[in-house]
């Protein structure tokens, strides 16, 4: 082939490379992979139309860069970049892995470009990425559909539909997986494995055992196919686990959002501009702590936390065009009262908490939504730090929350090649994690905008390129 | 469905676009949905002509049916479209009417056998059927004064119509104010639709016919386009060389006429064969169906033109032209009495649309986002 793809051999022997998931990690590996091997299997549990995993709903990747590059305004440097993470992980950052991630980052918009992925000009409506984060034209589902079709050109075979129920392991060498295939189960055996099959965030059971009954209140942003039973199979087999069981992230979503695979439409901007109250009828937290790209992430686990996991932001007609448009009506009343019954609100509770929010706002006019403009509450606990004006202009608005959930940082310990480490403290030789799975090993918690899509890539084509080395010994 | 449902289905997958906006760079479609918080019946009319349904969201949706957002704005945005046509043209009735194939199989039939009539009656069976050459040997089948008189009295009707429907549109789409457009905005949508710049899906083209992204829609359409110029270009000439100049056609084969007409007929041949065979191939998903039936009536009426022109022109010496010069005439008047219904008023609405985005467009980018 002229890309230098060796030619594919008849079926029947080993696969060279098994990669196990359908998302951008898992095909970064499988195409790095097939750029020396013959035979590469790629096991998508997801039909054709949902395949992809979280991916299918993503936009845009973090990369490192030097200035001039078209599709990337201004110079983001390595340093910089790093600052970013430990700024939203808290130092719960593992700096080795970070620093070669944000290295490899530089490569990755070439590399992705070879394979075929197609970028989107920074628009008016990307303004504040811009600088950081390549867009691709269409997003994420352009990005996956784009990966199986080279995949399909550059002869890896794919599976769909295939769930993979068991590892079989030789010691601590993978040798072969048990798949499902609707009623058909069959083994397939490999000289090598990548898992990249995200992590137990559509699970509700697993997520209950950290945050109890909460959990059904919970809505899963993406794929209802990241249940994490390969997660769960990789530590049976006696894989390290790293991140926080309970590590999440979650942003607030419309209450009315489905349960599953809701995506970027459902989520709400509207907090910065309103005040949030609970079930109760209370303030609980600061609504204008921040700008809101570095706030919005926070809002899932607030409101996890409060009782019934359901909050309502409440704006005025002066607000209600400040951010994007909401997918689901917001409620509407002439009277802050009326707001009270449609949402199920103690109404005296509702009235006294607007109202003490007024008199601690009383006179704020000053008001700029791009900046903090220091516009804030007075003797008012919590405060409202930023965007604070009385909520006095009919008709009101009402929207309601629940945590979205988007993905999970728990997953299997990898080592500097991507190979997953054993809770021994020593490395499966063939057996790999990328992506999602293994994302808590450089990032323990906090969310930094396309950055997941920035390790899939990397350990996607790490994990990729070490299988394949493997597979040729 | 009726007008109304449309509407508010086209509002409700508008809504999840403007949450979503994962499309932007694709087209003009998404960055003007930008512009609105809400979606009045003329915003979205004017988005429905503003789409070229290059179909490069559908497959790149996440909310596409299966998914219970169930978006196909492609298909949505197609039937608006389609019922726009309508709604412009005047009498409505009669675009219902003529939109379909079989209606418009009748016309073209019925167009061939009123030239057909004229020209017996004219100039009687034996004529029409035997061999003529040297000047004005068309006219012997068919008088001038009778192929210009009801060639002018359509053609008045026709753009006579599209005025009408085009103003009626341009006030109803917009979203503010009536000002007139500024020579700047017509002059950039005049090139956007020169060079089909949204008919490119961004970059690497349109999936189309199915979920490749590809060329193919592209360069069909540009065949077609620029040998319809070439095919108006030739007969504007013929007309100056004959009504200005006193040359009498047929003019020799490498005369501007002759040169220009077969140019422009092969081009739009291919083009609209290209276009036949890549539509018959195209994914049904983010289609309309009662879209698809205008479209083929649009371009087999024009391949036909086009293809009985060039037939007209290589069988001009042969007792054969007569009948072809009929069918000829026949079909370009079927072209001409169905253009203020069919698909061929896309060229008004789109080009309308076009002006607007350019016009707010500019205006968005003077005062900063909405």
């Amino acid at each position: 082939m002229r890309d230098g793809t060796p030619a594919r051999p008849a079926s029947g022997d080993p696969y060279d490379v098994i990669v196990i998931g359908g998302g951008n990690a898992a095909l970064s590996a499988a195409l790095a992979a097939r750029r020396t091997v013959r035979r590469v299997l790629v096991l998508e549990r997801a039909p054709v139309h949902m395949r992809g995993g979280n991916s299918r709903h993503t936009r845009n990747v973090r990369c490192a860069h030097d200035p001039g590059d078209t599709y990337l305004s201004g110079e983001y440097g390595e340093d910089e970049f790093l600052e970013d993470l430990q700024k939203v992980g808290g130092g719960r950052v593992n700096v080795e892995l970070a620093r070669f991630t944000i290295r490899q980052s530089k490569h990755l918009p070439a590399w992705m470009s070879t394979h075929g992925v197609r970028w989107q000009q920074a628009l008016r409506g990307t303004l504040s990425l811009a600088r950081t984060n390549r867009f691709f034209l269409g997003g994420g589902k352009a990005l996956v559909n784009t990966y199986y079709d080279t995949a399909e050109r550059r002869g890896i075979d794919v599976r769909y539909e295939s769930a993979v129920e068991d590892l079989v392991l030789a010691g601590k060498r993978f040798a072969a997986v048990v798949v499902r295939c609707g009623e058909a189960r069959t083994v397939i055996r490999g000289r090598a494995a990548v898992v990249a099959a995200g992590g137990f965030e559509a699970n509700l059971g697993w997520l209950k055992r950290y945050w109890g009954d909460a959990a059904d209140n919970f809505a899963v942003r993406g794929t209802p196919y990241n249940d994490g039973a390969v997660l769960a199979c990789l530590f049976d087999k006696g894989a390290m686990s790293i991140g926080d069981p309970k590590g999440f992230h979650a942003v607030a979503v419309d209450a009315r959002a489905p349960k599953y695979d809701g995506g970027i439409a459902t989520r709400l901007d509207a907090i910065p501009f309103g005040i949030v109250v609970n079930r109760d009828g209370l303030r609980f937290s600061d609504e204008g702590e921040d700008l809101w790209p570095k706030r919005y992430a926070t809002w899932g686990g607030r409101i996890a936390e409060q009782p019934g996991q359901i909050a309502y932001c409440i704006v005025d007609a002066k607000t209600i065009r400040c951010f994007l448009p909401p997918l689901y009506r917001p409620v509407q009343a002439t009277a802050i009262a009326d707001l009270a019954a449609p949402l199920g609100l103690d109404q005296a509770v509702l009235v006294g908490t607007v109202e003490a929010f007024n008199r601690a706002t009383a006179g704020n006019t000053a008001f700029r939504p791009d900046v903090l403009d220091g516009t804030c509450t007075r003797g008012l606990q919590p405060p409202k730090s930023n965007w604070a004006r009385p909520i006095d202009r009919p008709p009101f608005y009402a929207l309601p929350l629940r945590p979205g959930i988007t993905f999970t940082y728990m997953g299997v310990a990898v080592d500097e090649r991507a190979r997953i480490v054993g809770r021994d403290g020593e490395p499966f030789p063939n057996l790999y994690a990328a992506g999602e799975i293994m994302s808590g090993n450089i990032l323990e918690r906090g969310y930094l905008a396309g950055f997941g899509m920035t390790i899939g890539g990397v350990f996607g084509r790490l994990a990729g390129e070490g299988a394949a080395a493997d597979a040729r010994v | 469905m009726p007008a109304s449902d449309l509407f508010q289905e086209a509002e409700r997958q508008l809504i999840v676009c403007n949450a979503c906006r994962y499309c932007e760079g694709y087209c003009a479609v998404f960055p003007a949905m930008e512009l609105r918080q809400a979606f009045t019946g003329g915003d979205i009319t004017y988005l429905a002509n503003l789409c070229h349904d290059c179909r490069s969201c559908y497959y790149a949706c996440m909310y596409a049916p299966p998914h219970e957002f169930a978006v196909n704005v492609p298909q949505i945005l197609s039937e608006v479209r389609q019922e726009s046509y309508g709604r412009y043209s005047w009498p409505a009735s009669l675009s219902r009417l003529v939109t379909s194939v079989p209606m418009t199989a009748a016309v073209v039939v019925a167009a061939v056998a009123v030239v057909v009539a004229v020209a017996s009656l004219l100039a009687g069976p034996g004529r029409v059927l035997s061999a003529h050459v040297g000047p004005g040997a068309f006219y012997q089948i068919v008088p001038y004064w009778a192929m210009v008189a009801p060639g002018v009295a359509v053609c008045c009707y026709w753009v006579g119509v599209w005025i009408a429907g085009g103003t009626r549109f341009w006030r109803d789409t917009a979203a503010t104010g009536r000002a007139p457009a500024p020579v700047g905005a017509v002059a950039g949508a005049v090139w956007e639709a020169l060079v089909l710049r949204w008919l490119r899906g961004g970059g690497p083209g349109c999936p189309y016919p199915r979920e490749h992204a590809s060329y193919a829609r592209i360069v069909w359409h540009m065949l077609v386009f620029y040998g319809f110029g070439a095919a108006v270009a030739s007969t504007t000439i013929a007309f100056i060389e004959q009504d200005l100049l006193d040359r009498m056609p047929p003019y020799p084969l490498l005369s501007a006429p002759v040169v220009l007409g077969t140019l422009g007929g092969l081009a739009m041949i291919a083009g609209t064969c290209g276009m036949l065979v890549t539509k018959a191939q195209s994914d049904r998903a983010p289609a309309s169906g009662p879209t698809l039936g205008m479209d083929y009536a649009f371009v087999v009426l024009l391949g036909l033109a086009s293809l009985t022109g060039m037939l007209t022109l290589v069988l001009r010496e042969t007792a054969a032209m007569g009948i072809v010069l009929m069918i000829h005439l026949g079909v370009v008047a079927a072209l001409f009495v169905t253009a203020p219904y069919g698909k061929f008023i896309h060229l008004v609405y789109r080009f309308l649309a076009l002006v607007r985005n350019q016009v707010e467009q500019r205006e968005a980018d003077h005062h900063g986002p909405a």
